[in-house]
Formats: structure tokens, C-alpha cells, sequence
């Protein structure tokens, strides 16, 4: 059974308009216009328990309005939304104690207090009973490493420190689910890949949902097995990362170094795409040929150094279908 | 065992909040300071004026201070204990009150939680000080029921400014630009109810009896514990529970703020 | 002074913006100077001694006061404070201009445009419903005007230095309520001063504050007597005068600091 279900979602927005300069200003405090925004249009699809799933779009796109919509914070016009049985809104005490969530840019911990103390306190929030506390807070500390942090005040902190803090916080009181907001937005890259390597891991042993939105696609890439793409409040797509290339192009690329500077001898199935010095970037469809064939025919007929195949970038991959899209 | 549960995370917010505002101790005992010169000078205000005119129609500068003691100490607990509620226009303009939503406790609990502005608590010292000197000037009958009283009479005063501290914040769910408004009842409602209310023309001390009923919690107590006939004709059984009033204005603004929830929910402004 | 114009028509813009915070800070002004005078009349009723200043005097008074509020040294310039908070103080210095006058004019606009706001449509108020009086001569008018905007320039001099301070304490939250408390107390905005005891009347003449309100004020009611505008005039300029210097030598000090420090 699914752990979320959310179906036709719609939210509209209705948001004052202000005119430039100092005379629509003035104007602006007789009569004010109102411009209603279509956030979700029909947004449907449905998760089940343990998932790691991206969910990328524009800014604006409707990725925060649905994230809020499941949160229990923000109530929409019309469509369902079940979570573990629940809808969100209706009994938000109970639905929020199964909930984590990371903002990436506000921090859930207490500002000018040490770590632990906001810790503890969490632990009062959540009623979370003590041994539970204790287990979940050290096992943390530990694998975040974080222990040299714990009685530093909060605004001492680097981002990327307080990420690892925050990201604790949020998984005290043991979560169904895990909301991540633009989690590493501004992070070094050593805390990124432990940031990443610790969602992985912590939804492995715990089997714990993850919905993690995000503007970087190395993220989706090395967390996520399945990805929503919502533009304009609408999915785009659903799938996971494979189904999304093949949604663009089923071309794959094979990146050859050749030992010589003789023009290549390519199957008659591939096209030599662009060439640089000793690298030739050779695109194939694997329908057509495949891609152990080209490999044995490639280097059966030239000197090669080396030799790989290469996916299309996610980041061109989601670039296509917004293209698609709006063409 | 639900309210006792709250009252005990209640407590722990305030423990860390007072323990975050001891991280800056010389900012705080300046302000603490500053503080203390305003709400000193508003009290020598009266003095000041007691000097010149000698009576305020027919009450004394002891009445008057008892009365000033009342409202100020009232206003000074419910004003640090609601600073979550104050600041809450800019939380919801930052997004840190959707943090809160996401916290499985009433969002009441957690704004009043937020903050104990320990330096808002400054006005008490008048505050007390008027009571006391006050007290000692007034010859007062300090029966069971008169002390009872004095302290139904504060509880119900703060409980009165904290609903209006809470209405007022209600309107952020509504509108951004409600602070100064805010300032007319609550900062206005102290300046005018530590005078004797039968001193202002009927249409504005009858909007502070029915109205905002800050006269309830106050002036008709403070006429009971003083043994002085209401020159405005109560009863005298009216001026023991019309504290209660305050109370109930509380109860009432939370379900106000129930309600303003609900439409924050709806449209996530 | 281009800076000034540039600046004054830009707080005019973004105050434009809050329609109803306009609206509402007009009624709480309002509603504050209805319960003043109530409370002054009632003083007044209960006595018939005489006084050293008229009940209609008091009410007039209080209601310039309401009217010229916002001119008030109350706080501290925001976006200043989180330029110091930030650290991106440094950068003000490589501005090509003198950075106390940039302060000073910035705290000029911070002042007037807020007060211009209120104050008109607040003295037409209170001249239309509440009988407030005009200026008892075309002289007093006139020094009233003048010596009002000495009082908006004392202002802008001391909110100066109270964000100059923030160099120092970073929040300068604690200092500015402690001079906005001996500003309410001895410039006449709690009580017109002439009412304070008569022993005291030589301190509380003596310092700065009165310049802010109470000088302006009795001009215009006349009880400072033209005879005594240069006087007063000067005093005014004396304590501008004394927080320029010690404006602009707390500011070379701290940046100096600053620079030693390296923000």
C-alpha cells in the first residue's frame, strides 16, 4: 500500500499587483489589482514506504506548495492527499510527529544556543521517549560527526556544519517520512557528499521515505532512484532516472581516445559527433546497434587508448523536457 | 496530564530562551536599563503632575498610584510572556512560522514559547514600587478577600493584554501592516487605565469598560480593595468579578487565533 | 546634499507602500493625543490655582506633539545596523564622500519623511475637530518654523550618534533606549515642561533635550516671547553643534578601530 497518496491537487494563489514608482504607489493605497497564480494543476502520483525520491521544477514550478501541501501547512482547493492514512492538514499534531523537515536556508535549531541544548528540547517537542532519544542522538552525533559541535551556539556555525545539525535534528524523534528542502543549497563539497552519503545510508536501515526538492542535479543523481519533474503545477514526469533519459533520447555516447591521430573507423550504425585531439565522442542508438557491438568494433579496427560510455547529463536530460514542454 | 505535558515544554522553551538572551548580558542590562528610564519617567509624570494640581477630581496620587501599580504589573508580565506573539508578523513574512506548523504542538504553546523578553519585564519595577508605596500610604484593609482579589485582578489584567496581544497578532494572518494599530490598545489601553477612568467624557471610558475591557481589571477592583464608592455608580459585587472578564477575553482571543490559523493554512500567505 | 534628496524620496516611496501602516499610525497618533488631553483637561479641572501655562495651551501643546512624533531621535537607523552586523561596513569607506555627513543626511530623510507624512494630515485634525489653536502671531509662526527645523536637525544629530554607537555595541539597541527615555522625559513629551517644578526648570533648560520639542512649541504659543527667540535659537545650535563634534570623533575612533581590526 502506498504511503502517499496525492491526487488532482489544485492550489491558486491570489497575489496583489503593485505598480512601479512613486505615483503607483500612491495608487496603490486607493486600489489594489490581484492576479490569481494556478500553483498546482492537477498534481497527482503516489509514494510508497521507503522511496528516495527527487522532486525537481523552476522555481515556481509548484515543487514548495506541494512539499507544503504534504507538510500539513498548507490546505489545498481541491484533490486528496493521504498520508500513512492520514490528511495532513486535518490532524496536524499527528501527522507532523511522523514527519522530518530540513529547510535548506532556515535552521530549526535555536540561534544563539548550543546545539545539544536545541537537541533536547526537540526531544520535549516530540515527546520522544528517552531511550529512543539517546540511541538516535548518538548514532547521529556519530555519523554526522558532529560530536565537536554540540556546545558551540548555533550562529558560530558553517553552513555546512549547522546542515549536519539540522539534518540530526530532524530524525530525533525517528520519522516515517523525511522532507529535504534544497538541503545543500550553499554547502561545501565535503559536506555535501556526507550529506548525501548519510541520506542514502540512513533511508537504507531504516527504510524511511525520502522527498528531497532540489536545484542540484548531482543530489537527485547520487540519492535518488526516482524522479517527479513538475513545471507550471502540473508533472511533467514520473520515473526513475533511466526512464527519464530514454523520455528524451534513447542516444547514448561512447567517448573514445585513440592512441593515433588517424581518422577513426566507426561502425555504420554511429556517427562521429565532435572530435578533440585524440578524443572522438561517437553517438549510437542501442536499438540499432549495441553497445558491446560498437565497442568490439571500434577497437577491433583502431589503436584505442581508452574507452567509455557515457550517459546524458541528467542536467540536459531535465533541460530537454522543460524544452519539450513549452515547444 | 496533556496540560501538565504542555506547561512542562512550556517551561523548557522559556529556560532556553532566557538562557539565549543571557548570551548577550551587556546588550541586555542596557536595555534593561532604557528601559527602566521611560517606564520610570512615565510614573514621575504623575508625580509630576500630582505636584502641580494637587488632586485629579477628587482622587489622590495614592489612589492614583495604586492603580497605575495594577495595570503596569499586569501589562508587564503579559507583555514578556506574549514576545512570540509580537514578533509572530515577522515570522510569518520570514517562514519561520510554517517551522512551527511542522512541530506537533499547539502553535499557541510554541509562540508564546518563543521568547520571555526578560528586559520587558523592567516595567514591573514601577510598577511595584507604585503598589507598594501605594499600599503603605493608602491604610488599606488587607482582608482574604482583598488579596484575592489583587491577585484576580492582576491574573485577569494579564490575561486581558495577552488576548489582545494575541488578537492583534491574529491580524498578521491577514495583513502585514497591522504594528502601529496594534500600539493604540495595548500601549494606549496602559496609558489610559492606569488613570482612574471617570476622569475621561463616557463615549472612550465606556469603550474601555465594554469595548477593551481593561477598565474591568483594574480601576473596578482597585475601588473594591480600596473601600472608595465608584463615583460611576457599580456595584460593589460587579467590581469583584469583573477581573474575570480578562479571562474569558483570553479564551476568547485564542479561539480568534484557532481561527486565524485555519486561514493561514488556506492560503499560506 | 544630492544624497539627502535621493535618500528623502526614496523613504517617501517605500512608506507610500504600507497603504494601512500610514492609516494606522495616524489613528494610534490620534487616539494617543485624545487621551493626553483628556487627562490634562481633568488635571486642570481639578484645580484653580493658577498655572504657569493655560489648559488650551497644554492641549495645543500636546498636539504638536503628536503632529512632529516621527521627528522624535527614538531609534536607530535599520539598514545601518545590519550594513555593521554584516561586516560590510568596511565597503562605506570607500565611498568618495565624508561618511559623517552621508549618516548625518541619510538620518535628515530618516527623520522628515515619516514626520511630513503625519504631521499634516494630523494638524488639520486637530485644528478642524479639536480647536487646537494657530500660532498666536505671524512672528511666532515664523520662529516656530525655524526653530522646528533646528529641532529635526538636533534630532537627525543625535540619532547620528546613536548609530555611531552601534559601531561599538553592534545591536545599539540598550544606548538608544536610554536616551529615547531622557528624551520623552525632559523634552517635554511626557509633560510640557514649564509644569515640572520650578526648582528643576534650570537643569532641564540647560539640557539638549527641550530643543526637540518644548522650544519650538512655545514659540508658536508664545510663551517664549519673540524677545527670546535668539536665545533659545542659540541653544538649539550650541547642542547640534556639540553632537556633530562628538559624532564625528566617536566615528573616527571606532573606524579607525575598524580599520585596525580589519572589519
Amino acid at each position: 500500500m502506498p504511503q502517499i497518496v496525492v491526487e488532482d491537487l489544485v492550489k491558486r494563489f491570489r497575489i496583489s499587483e503593485r505598480d512601479a514608482g512613486m505615483w503607483g504607489a500612491v495608487r496603490g493605497l486607493v486600489r489594489r489589482r490581484y492576479q490569481t497564480v494556478t500553483a498546482l494543476d492537477g498534481v497527482s502520483f503516489s509514494i510508497e514506504p521507503g522511496e528516495l525520491v527527487g522532486y525537481v521544477g523552476p522555481n515556481g514550478a509548484g515543487k514548495s506548495t506541494t512539499v507544503k501541501v504534504m507538510s500539513g501547512i498548507l490546505v489545498p482547493d481541491s484533490g486528496r492527499c493521504e498520508i500513512l492514512g492520514r490528511v495532513p492538514w486535518r490532524s496536524r499534531n499527528e501527522h507532523v510527529g511522523e514527519l522530518g523537515v530540513v529547510f535548506g536556508q532556515r535552521t530549526q535549531l535555536w540561534w544563539d544556543l548550543p546545539v545539544i541544548e536545541s537537541f533536547d528540547l526537540l526531544r520535549d517537542i516530540y515527546r520522544i521517549p528517552r531511550g529512543e532519544y539517546i540511541a538516535n542522538r548518538d548514532e547521529f552525533i556519530s555519523i554526522l560527526d558532529i560530536g565537536g559541535l554540540l556546545d558551540v551556539p548555533v550562529r558560530q556555525l558553517s553552513l555546512g556544519q549547522r546542515m549536519r545539525c539540522d539534518l540530526a535534528a530532524a530524525l530525533l524523534h525517528s520519522p516515517a517520512l523525511l522532507f529535504l528542502d534544497e538541503p545543500t543549497i550553499g554547502m561545501d563539497a565535503v559536506s555535501k557528499l556526507a550529506f548525501r552519503e548519510f541520506i542514502k545510508r540512513f533511508n537504507e536501515e531504516r527504510g524511511t521515505t525520502v522527498i528531497l526538492t532540489t536545484h542540484d542535479m548531482d543530489d537527485i543523481e547520487a540519492i535518488c532512484d526516482r524522479v517527479m519533474i513538475i513545471s507550471d503545477g502540473k508533472i511533467l514526469s514520473d520515473g526513475t532516472l533511466d526512464d527519464l533519459r530514454r523520455q528524451v533520447t534513447l542516444e547514448r555516447r561512447l567517448v573514445v581516445d585513440l592512441d593515433g591521430d588517424e581518422l577513426p573507423v566507426v561502425h555504420p550504425e554511429a556517427v562521429v559527433s565532435s572530435r578533440n585531439g585524440h578524443r572522438v565522442n561517437i553517438r549510437f542508438d542501442p536499438e540499432r546497434v549495441s553497445a558491446t557491438e560498437l565497442i568490439s568494433h571500434v577497437t577491433s579496427h583502431n589503436r584505442v587508448r581508452d574507452i567509455f560510455v557515457e550517459n546524458l547529463p541528467i542536467e540536459e536530460v531535465i533541460a530537454q523536457i522543460y524544452r519539450d514542454q513549452r515547444g | 496530564m496533556n496540560v501538565l505535558d504542555s506547561l512542562y515544554v512550556y517551561r523548557r522553551f522559556l529556560g532556553v530562551s532566557i538562557r539565549a538572551q543571557m548570551q548577550y548580558k551587556a546588550s541586555f542590562f542596557m536595555q534593561l536599563g532604557g528601559r527602566l528610564i521611560i517606564t520610570a519617567g512615565e510614573f514621575m509624570a504623575i508625580l509630576v503632575l500630582f505636584d502641580r494640581f494637587d488632586s485629579l477630581i477628587g482622587w489622590n496620587v495614592y489612589q492614583v498610584a495604586f492603580i497605575y501599580g495594577i495595570v503596569n504589573i499586569s501589562f508587564a508580565v503579559a507583555d514578556a510572556l506574549t514576545t512570540g506573539f509580537d514578533l509572530f508578523g515577522d515570522m510569518v513574512k520570514s517562514g519561520d512560522f510554517d517551522r512551527i506548523l511542522t512541530r506537533p504542538r499547539s502553535t499557541a504553546l510554541q509562540l508564546a514559547g518563543q521568547e520571555l523578553t526578560l528586559r520587558r519585564i523592567s516595567r514591573l519595577t514601577p510598577g511595584l514600587l507604585a503598589l507598594t508605596w501605594a499600599t503603605m500610604n493608602l491604610e488599606l484593609n488587607w482582608t482574604v478577600a482583598n488579596v484575592g482579589l489583587l491577585m484576580v485582578s492582576v491574573a485577569g489584567g494579564a490575561s486581558l493584554f495577552a488576548g489582545l496581544i494575541v488578537l492583534q497578532a491574529t491580524l498578521a494572518f491577514w495583513t502585514t501592516e497591522t504594528l502601529e494599530m496594534m500600539n493604540t490598545m495595548t500601549y494606549g489601553g496602559v496609558e489610559t487605565t492606569q488613570y482612574p477612568i471617570n476622569i475621561y467624557r463616557p463615549w472612550f471610558r465606556n469603550l474601555f469598560t465594554f469595548g477593551i475591557p481593561l477598565a474591568t481589571v483594574s480601576y473596578f477592583p482597585a475601588l473594591a480593595i480600596m473601600g472608595v464608592p465608584d463615583p460611576l455608580g457599580t456595584p460593589l459585587w460587579f467590581q469583584y468579578v469583573a477581573p474575570l472578564i480578562g479571562i474569558g477575553f483570553l479564551l476568547m482571543s485564542l479561539q480568534v487565533w484557532r481561527i486565524g490559523v485555519r486561514h493561514y493554512l488556506s492560503t499560506g500567505s | 546634499m544630492i544624497s539627502y534628496w535621493a535618500i528623502l524620496s526614496a523613504r517617501f516611496r517605500s512608506l507610500l507602500q504600507y497603504r494601512s501602516a500610514a492609516l494606522a499610525g495616524l489613528i494610534t497618533q490620534v487616539v494617543w493625543g485624545l487621551i493626553r488631553v483628556m487627562i490634562f483637561q481633568a488635571f486642570y479641572r481639578s484645580t484653580n490655582a493658577e498655572q504657569p501655562m493655560s489648559g488650551s495651551d497644554v492641549e495645543t501643546y500636546i498636539w504638536l506633539g503628536q503632529a512632529f512624533l516621527a521627528a522624535l531621535p527614538w531609534n536607530i537607523d535599520t539598514d545601518l545596523r545590519a550594513l555593521i552586523r554584516s561586516g560590510w561596513i568596511g565597503y562605506e569607506l570607500v565611498r568618495p564622500v565624508d561618511l559623517y555627513w552621508y549618516w548625518l543626511s541619510r538620518a535628515l530623510s530618516w527623520r522628515t519623511a515619516p514626520m511630513l507624512m503625519r504631521a499634516v494630515p494630523l494638524l488639520v485634525f486637530a485644528f478642524v475637530l479639536m480647536g487646537m489653536s494657530p500660532p498666536v502671531s505671524v512672528g511666532a509662526g515664523l520662529a516656530f518654523a525655524v526653530s522646528m527645523c533646528a529641532a529635526i536637525v538636533l534630532s537627525s544629530a543625535i540619532t547620528t550618534f546613536l548609530n555611531v554607537t552601534m559601531l561599538w555595541t553592534i545591536t545599539g539597541d540598550g544606548i538608544t533606549q536610554m536616551t529615547f527615555g531622557l528624551v520623552l522625559i525632559f523634552s517635554g513629551m511626557l509633560v510640557p515642561l514649564p509644569l515640572y517644578p520650578d526648582w528643576s526648570q534650570p537643569i532641564i533648560n540647560a539640557m539638549p533635550f527641550r530643543g526637540l520639542v518644548d522650544t519650538p512649541y512655545r514659540l508658536y504659543l508664545g510663551h517664549i516671547p519673540l524677545s527670546e527667540f535668539a536665545g533659545v535659537l542659540a541653544h538649539q545650535l550650541v547642542w547640534i553643534l556639540t553632537f556633530v563634534v562628538a559624532g564625528r570623533i566617536a566615528m573616527a575612533r571606532a573606524l579607525r578601530r575598524v580599520v585596525v581590526q580589519g572589519g
